[in-house]
Parts: structure tokens; sequence; C-alpha cells
């Protein structure tokens, strides 16, 4: 008999080693059925570039170089609704358009309007409280479930980024060749880890979704570059397992595109191509409960209009954010298009921010997870009391 | 506050905290005079044998820009070549930590790199870390940070990795040639991550001024160095937080970053970051204050500035106050144990615990905070991984006698009782690499 971390949990108790300093993570304590993967795309992805406003009159000459061609000529986009279309490389998302199952939310910005990377990643993971603060908007979110959150969390990655950090305990997981140790050993270590704060609720949270992913098919192992989509298809498991977390984050890097964006070949499209596998991959796996899901893109900030001198652009402020998902009401284009022309731009050279990133997550959260709206104006947005949830995001 | 009074601990706090860990002999060596111990690295010493035969990155920068220009399997080659010279890097920069008499001056080599961050994150770099560590930072650890800072920012390894090397002055000779112009990305780096900090106080005017300051510098790719091609450069007077930048050219870069070097939001985002490594994720706001002042005073004198770090009760205070990051772990393993791995195994375990030297994910470097190494499968995977290490060499360790030479008196007795009562030597060199005492520093 295979003997898994997540029997250990169930055991270790009895042993008593670990009942008297941790809480055992419970597993299938969800009051919902919905599944939210949220990704994160760490760089500040060009909005410009992934949701191509293509009709608007001064596309072509701000965007210069880097404009792409009408929908239906080679290599053009392809269209949404007349006014905009995808990026030729998101094909595999045009299809879900036509399902309904895509959405794009343009000239979208937290409200962060400096340009550092690092600060509005800040922001956009505690969700508007200020950098600095250890608490995550997701986390607050996960408390308000039923049961408290608990075991329903899961950072795709060694580590768990901000937007998921926070009192409610999260596991993390990440595809490792490493053999595993017997139950009897970690056992040992449980017992050593008994009073440290931070090393203890960690092990018991990593123990709980080990196993998860060991005890599916194929107990995949790492692959070189593939790491991504392992990530992505073993996550989309767990996310479908009844007794699994149904709130999922993943990071994407590659989108701080300063030198050779590139129009059809370059460093978006490559990194586009990468979201799109990433989400196909999730959308494959997770096949079972695809009409209880919602896939939520989102990013730091947006990039410059125009090209700037190396054939890529600089740190901007609004773009786009995208949602996904058998659950969603889509095959719309969301958010006041601004307009790229001169005097309506954000201090001259960035897209102008009209819908609040808040307004999105909050959507979401209402819509998709069913938090009552008191509970995130109190504790998960309450710097956002103002900002106005996107209504019908989700299937009715 | 806990002070540290027992001389066993405070020795074993002194080679955690301002090196890599105990190695066999430390504690013994150090526990007479832990703090002189300390003081006693202030003085830079000569470059290691190791880091004065290194090839440096004007070879590399050059035959990267000759098999680039050559094309086809030149050029995968070539590609290879510097993936294979990444991995001897690592090897060689991790045994260098691990075998030094002054781990100070390598925690200040790593940590300083690490401040100047440039990143694998564009393979280019990957064949340079070590090169542009060697060159930039490790000569100006116990100098001045002003030097360390015009070394680090005109050095071609970050004229690359940060854009600079492509960047043209929109108005200069090249820029009305040419199609081609300016590019922000080092310029607002160098404000918010290297000098003046994210609340610095400057704002995107300056960041533009910034980077027209340093178009111009770019890469003689024939040597390999960097270079300041005039053609490039913006012409004109600059504004740089309110202070006038002359038209001086090449001279530009250098007032500029010796300006903001001065700039009392300098003294105070290094003082940061350094009280963040050195005492505490969250360091008393009195220590900051008191180095953001040593460093005032001193114009960045970096030999003042540590030793008013090293002789702070502060960075006493708190024993394992701060959590190891995979770095810092596999270097005090290596410390500790005196193994003979392979170049391959060690850079493997990099990998593996999610760290390897100069991929930082950002120009913002490694983070520096436990809750960033703390992932629930980072946890499992140095545990899965520290068994692994026992399983290896448990055989020729024994996990008592570890003990005392890696943790001394900060094992506890929970700890010494799990050793003596696991059911091999491989899982008792794991519980101790595993433990709290092992994982923190």
């Amino acid at each position: 008999m295979m003997l898994h971390r997540r029997h250990f949990i169930a055991t270790a108790g009895a042993a008593g080693l670990l009942a008297a300093s941790s809480p055992r993570l419970s597993l299938a304590a969800a009051g919902t059925d919905r599944r939210l993967v949220l990704i994160v795309l760490r760089g500040a992805m060009d909005g410009l570039g992934a949701v191509v406003p293509y009709a608007d009159p001064d596309y072509r000459s701000v965007r210069g170089t880097l404009a792409l061609a009408e929908p239906g000529q080679e290599g053009g986009v392809l269209d949404l609704d007349g006014r905009f279309g995808l990026h030729p490389v998101l094909a595999p998302l045009h299809e879900w358009w036509g399902q309904k199952q895509l959405l794009a939310v343009h000239a979208i910005a937290t409200p962060y309007r400096d340009r550092s990377h690092f600060d509005a990643q800040d922001l956009l993971d505690t969700g508007g409280i200020r950098a600095g603060d250890d608490s995550g908007w997701l986390n607050r979110a996960l408390a308000r479930l039923d049961g408290g959150g608990k075991g329903l969390g899961l950072s795709l990655g060694q580590g768990v980024p901000l937007v998921l950090r926070g009192s409610v305990p999260v596991a993390s997981w990440a595809p490792s060749p490493l053999p595993e140790p017997t139950m009897d050993f970690m056992d040992r270590v449980a017992g050593l880890y008994s009073n440290d704060p931070v090393l203890g609720p960690a092990l018991m949270a990593g123990l709980g979704v080990a196993d998860m992913a060991n005890g599916m098919d194929g107990n995949k192992k790492r692959d070189g570059g593939k790491d991504r989509l392992i990530l992505a298809e073993t996550a989309g498991r767990m996310l479908s397992d009844p007794a699994g977390p149904r709130i999922a984050t993943l990071e994407l890097s590659g989108w701080d595109t300063h030198v050779g964006q590139g129009t059809l070949q370059g460093r978006l499209p490559n990194a586009l191509g990468q979201l799109a596998e990433t989400m196909v991959a999730l959308r494959t796996s997770m096949q079972a409960v695809w009409d209880q899901t919602l896939i939520a893109v989102v990013t730091e900030f947006g990039r410059t209009i125009r090209p700037n001198g190396t054939g890529g652009t600089d740190h901007g402020t609004a773009g786009v954010a995208l949602l996904a998902g058998g659950a969603l009401n889509g095959g719309r284009v969301l958010g006041d298009w601004p307009g790229l022309r001169d005097d309506k731009l954000f201090e001259g050279r960035d897209l102008a921010p009209t819908t609040d990133m808040r307004a999105l997550l909050k959507g979401v959260l209402v819509g998709h997870l069913g938090l009552p709206a008191a509970d995130i104006d109190r504790y998960v947005f309450p710097e956002a009391k103002s900002v106005r949830a996107l209504p019908e995001l989700v299937r009715a | 506050m806990v002070m540290t009074t027992a001389p066993g601990t405070l020795a074993a706090h002194a080679l955690s905290r301002f090196g890599f860990g105990a190695g066999p002999g430390d504690l013994d060596r150090v526990k007479s005079d832990p703090r002189g111990w300390v003081e006693s690295q202030l003085t830079p010493r000569p470059l290691p044998a190791i880091v004065a035969d290194h090839q440096g990155s004007a070879p590399r920068v050059a035959d990267m820009a000759a098999a680039r220009k050559a094309k086809g399997e030149v050029e995968e080659m070539a590609k290879k070549r510097g993936r294979e010279q990444y991995r001897a890097d690592i090897a060689i920069r991790t045994r260098l930590a691990a075998g030094s008499d002054a781990p100070l001056q390598e925690r200040l080599v790593q940590f300083w790199s690490n401040h100047f961050t440039v990143s694998t994150q564009r393979p280019v770099i990957a064949p340079l870390g070590l090169a542009y560590e060697n060159e930039a930072i490790r000569p100006h650890i116990l100098g001045n940070f002003r030097d360390m800072a015009r070394a680090a920012i005109l050095h071609p390894a970050m004229l690359i990795y940060l854009d600079n090397a492509q960047s043209i002055g929109p108005d200069s000779k090249a820029g009305q040639k040419r199609d081609k112009g300016l590019n922000e990305n080092l310029g607002r780096e160098a404000l918010e991550l290297h000098l003046l900090g994210v609340d610095g106080g400057y704002h995107q005017d300056d960041v533009r001024a910034m980077a027209l300051v340093l178009t111009g510098w770019t890469l003689d790719e024939e040597r390999g160095t960097a270079t300041f091609a005039p053609r490039r450069h913006q012409p004109g007077e600059k504004v740089l937080l309110g202070q006038r930048i002359p038209e001086s050219g090449i001279a530009e870069a250098a007032a500029a970053i010796d300006m903001l070097c001065a700039h009392p939001a300098t003294a105070n985002h290094v003082a940061q970051r350094l009280a963040r490594h050195f005492i505490a994720d969250n360091p008393p706001p009195a220590a900051v204050t008191a180095l953001a002042k040593a460093f005032r005073d001193s114009r960045g004198d970096l030999a003042h500035v540590t030793a008013t770090l090293v002789k702070m009760d502060a960075a006493w205070a708190q024993p394992l106050a701060k959590m190891r990051s995979p770095n810092d772990f596999i270097t005090a393993t290596l410390r500790a144990s005196a193994a003979e791995i392979p170049d391959d195994r060690i850079v493997n375990a990099m990998n593996l615990l999610g760290q390897m030297p100069f991929a930082a994910p950002s120009p913002a470097g490694w983070p520096d905070k436990a809750a960033d190494w703390t992932g629930p499968d980072a946890i499992l995977r140095r545990i899965d991984w520290s068994l692994a290490f026992g399983q290896r060499v448990g055989a020729k360790l024994d996990a008592r006698s570890f003990i005392d030479t890696a943790l001394g008196d900060l094992a506890d007795d929970g700890l010494r009782q799990a050793v003596a009562r696991a059911p091999s030597p491989a899982e008792a060199l794991g519980l101790v690499l595993s433990s709290p005492a092992f994982q923190r520093r």
C-alpha cells in the first residue's frame, strides 16, 4: 500500500503529536461548489496587445510598429464584437468566446497610479490596503466562506503569493522529483515543528495537499519546461475533487515587455501563448466541474500606448482583465472605452482607467462565490465601499 | 526582546546571522569573542583566488555577441556553453560562501548583489551573473556605496538586463537618424530599487530624466565591455529631482548617481533593506534610523555602515528571527556538513528549492521575509530534500556530533531527543536539517 501524506494527516491526530498544536486541515468543509482560479500575470501585460481595439480610429497611428492587422487579414486579430479583437495566438480562447465562456474588461486598473511593479502588485494582492500589510484579499474572502475557508485555498507553486496569504491556512503545491519521506519521518518532523508559529502551520497545510496531488493518475513528475502545464493539469484535477480545494492561484511571468515585445512573434505573443495553453490545460483537467468554474486573469497595470524606442512598451496604467469558465455569462467586452486620442490618454501616454479592478473582483466574489456584499465591504475590500461590483458576470 | 547572553548561543548566532552558519570547529573558534569575530571581518581582504581566476564578463559578452551574429549552430553552441558556465558559476559561488573564513563578507556580497539584481529572467544574463557580482559588487562591499552603484548600474550585465544597451536619446544623432529611441527600464529601477526607493519622492518626469541621462551607455560588443556612445546620448540639460544635470555626455551618469546616492531617501532605503536582512523581517525603527544616519554621516561608507550594524544590540537581540532562504539553507548545509557534494547536486538543489542564484523573479531581487519562503510546498520540499541529503551522507556523518557542529546551544532538548531516537542515521540527519533551529538564522 502506498503511504500517502493525506493518510498521515488522518492518522497523525491519533498519534497525538499534531493534534495538540495544529488545526487539522479539513479538506471537505466546502460550503460552495464553485471553483475560482485566479491567474496573476506578473510584470504588467500589455492590454492593447492582448485585446486589441482595432476599430479605434487612433489605434494604428499610436501603436505604430506594434499594431496588428484587421480581422480577416493574414495575422489579423480575431474579432470579438466589432470593436475589439483577440491576439491571434489566443485562438483557443476565441473558441471559448463563441461559447460565451470568455469575457474581457478593458481600460481596467487598480487605484494605483504610479508605475512600480512591486507596489502595484502589492496593491493588486492586498486589494487596496497599503503595501506592507500581509493579508491578501483572496485570503480574506476565503475567511468569509462557510467553514472559514479552511482547506479551500491552494497556491500553485512552492510559495504562497500575497493575494492568498493571511489568517486562513492555505496549501501550496508544485511538481517535485524528490522522493517522499515516510509517514513516520514526517511525524517526527511535525513534532519538532509543533511550537513553531511559521513552520508548524506551513507543514500541516502542505501535507494536506501533497498526497492529493500524488494520488492523481500517473503521479506526474517534473518534466523540464512543462512544469507550468503539469501545474495546471494537476491543479485542475485537485479542484475537481469534491473534497479538494475550491480556490487556486497561479502566477505567470514574462509580461514585462520593455524590448522586443513583437506582434506575431516576440515576448508578448510568447507569453500570451503560454497563458492560452495554461487555460486550456485547466479546462481539460476540470471538465467535470467546468460549469461551476470561473478563471480570472489579472495583471498589475497596463503598458504605454506607444512603443518605446526599443520595440517594446514601458510601464503604463490601465490594461485588460479576462474572465473565463463554464459558469461565465461571457461573450462580452465590458468597460467604458476611453479611446486612444491624445487628449483622452492618462498623462499623455497611457490608456486611461475607467473601471476599478475591485469592481470586477467584487463582482466575482458576489456573483460567483456568493459572498454577501456587506462582508466584502467590511472585510475583503474595506477601502472600496463606494466601488460597485460588476453585475451579472455569472450565468443565471 | 530576548537578549542572547550565553557564549555558546552568542557564537552560534554570530555565525548564522552574519555568515552562513557554523562549520566544523567554528563554534569553538568563535566562542571566546563572537562580536570580535564578526568585527574582525570588516577590513577588506584580497580577492579569493577562485574569483581572481574567473574568466570575467568581457570575454563572455563578446563571445555571445559574436555567436549571435554568426547565428545557427554557432549561436546554439554558445547558448549551451552559457548555460554550462552558469551552472559552474553557481557551484563556485556556493562553495566560496560555504567555505569562507570571512563569511560576513560573502553574505555582504550576496546581499548587495541581490540589491542590484541582474537575473536570468533574461536568459542571456546566465553566464554573466557571477562575473557581474565579482566585478561590480565584491570590490565595494566595504568601500563606498556610490562606487558600487556606479559599477553596478553601468555594468554590461545591468545594461543588458534592464535594456539600457538599446536605449537611444530621441534627439541624439542616432535617434534622429533611426526610428529608435528611449527605454525607461533602467532609469526607473535605478531610482526605485537601487537608490531612492519607491517612496523616495521621484515622479515620472524624473524616471524619464534618469533614462535620458543614461542614454549612450551601451555595449562594445567586440570587447564585451560597457561603453559610452555619444551618438546615442540625449543632448541637453536634464532635470532630476529638481536638480540640474548640465550636459556633459559621459559624465552625466556618474553625476546623477552621485547626486542620488547623497539623497536622504537613498540612506533610508539602504538602511531599511540592511536592517531587514540582518535584524528581523520587521526591524526596530530605531535601528533603521541609526543605520540611515551612519550612511548619511559617512557619505555611504559601507565599512562604517556595516560596523554600525554589527555593533548594534538590535542585531544580536533576536536569535533565529530570520528564516533561511533556500540559498542560505543549502549553503549552511554544505558548511555544516563539510560533505563532498558534486557541483551538479548543489545546482540542482538550488533549483529544486526555488532559488537559483542570479535568477530572481524580478529586478527587485529575491524577497527577504519569512512569508516569502515558507509556502507549504516549499517547506515540504525542504524536508524532502533534508531527508534525501541525510540518505546520501548520513552514513558518514553522525547526527549527534553534527548537531554540536551546526547548532551547538541553539539545539533544544526536543531536537536532541528526536535525533537520539531516530531510526536511522539518515533520518537523524534529516531531522537536524529540517529542524526549526537549522531553518532559521
